[in-house]
């Protein structure tokens, strides 16, 4: 059998979702942006909730994130985004409200609206890409940059001293009460890609199910940033960050409410 | 045992050639290819077709969503 015989449509087993628009992303080559969108496009299609998902791009490399799935997108002000999506999702309490952040929006300058809109329990969801620097605007030291990791702006190394050390954002988000879902994942390999893809959808459900706010973080790379390949900054991943940033549920519970007397 | 075969068909104009499905592709079926696309990039393409069991990692891990994987049963 020939590789033409198989190439049949009866046959396909893996192939790009139709929520993914033609565009090609503007992402460096490796890029594990282009893994979360491909996610979150292919869980919207299963869960056939195209016409009710609403996204909240953020300031940083995501920003043209309306341009590559096919959904409602609205742009937020750089670190508004958890805010925004408060916003949509009272007045639209019937859709699911997505916010798509990296870790200069949510955990520098969107750290006090991601902080309270936790709080307040808003029933959204915040995908969190962490990849310890900040991409777009050419590779500063970011809120999550490892202790002793080189950036443009700190280029002998994080120095704890100086520039105190790397937030582990989603372990505070967890502390709240506000909170039912905060996990982390990675999207390096093809379980991981498969466990980071089930935490989505969970995390989808609960904000329909108004259970209160859920966090995935996505462990990630940014190999123009790091300037290593995109296979090794994989492998640097795996050895540095995930030992400060250890994947798995950081909490899986539902918010209480207490009815006004 | 039933055996599988895959054919794997990359769309060589939105392949940037990052190298990650070459890395992820535990039978090595995939290779960077010698041509560059329009925009210079060295895409990925099947250099050892008959290797390929349809497993899909590729397309798993590609982050520029340009892998589709066929897969059939050889009986």
């Amino acid at each position: 059998m020939t590789t033409k015989d198989i190439i049949k449509p009866e046959n396909l087993v893996y192939g790009k979702t139709k929520l993914m628009t033609e565009n090609q992303m503007h992402y460096c080559p490796g890029c594990s942006h282009g893994v979360v969108h491909k996610l979150i496009a292919e869980v919207i299609e299963e869960m056939n909730i195209q016409d009710k998902a609403i996204g909240v791009a953020p300031v940083g490399c995501a920003v043209f994130a309306y341009n590559y799935i096919d959904i409602d997108w609205q742009e937020a002000a750089h670190g508004r985004a958890p805010a925004l999506a408060t916003a949509i999702k009272r007045l639209q309490p019937d859709k699911y409200v997505f916010t798509y952040q990296g870790d200069g929006d949510l955990a520098a300058i969107g750290t006090a609206e991601t902080i309270h809109a936790c709080n307040r329990g808003e029933n959204i969801v915040i995908f969190f890409i962490n990849n310890a620097i900040y991409g777009m605007t050419g590779g500063q030291m970011a809120p999550t940059t490892l202790e002793g990791m080189k950036t443009a702006t700190c280029p002998f190394g994080r120095n704890t001293e100086l520039n105190g050390y790397p937030l582990k954002i989603s372990n505070l988000l967890a502390e709240l009460d506000g909170t039912c879902y905060v996990t982390r994942q990675s999207v390096q390999k093809m379980a991981s890609i498969v466990r980071a893809k089930k935490a989505i959808r969970k995390a989808f459900e609960n904000s329909i199910a108004g259970k209160g706010t859920s966090v995935v973080e996505f462990v990630s790379t940014c190999n123009s940033g790091w300037k290593m390949s995109p296979h090794d900054s994989n492998k640097w991943m795996e050895e540095h960050m995930f030992a400060k940033y250890p994947l798995g549920d950081l909490k899986d519970t539902e918010k209480v409410h207490t009815e006004a007397k | 045992m039933a055996k599988f075969k895959g054919a794997v068909v990359v769309n060589t104009e939105r392949c940037k050639g990052c190298d990650l499905c070459v890395q992820a592709c535990p039978s090595h079926v995939l290779g960077l290819a010698d041509q560059v696309n329009s925009k210079g990039y060295h895409y990925s393409e099947m250099k050892h077709e008959d290797d390929c069991v349809g497993c899909s990692a590729c397309g798993y891990v590609c982050p520029d969503a340009c892998i589709t994987v066929y897969k059939v049963k050889i009986q």
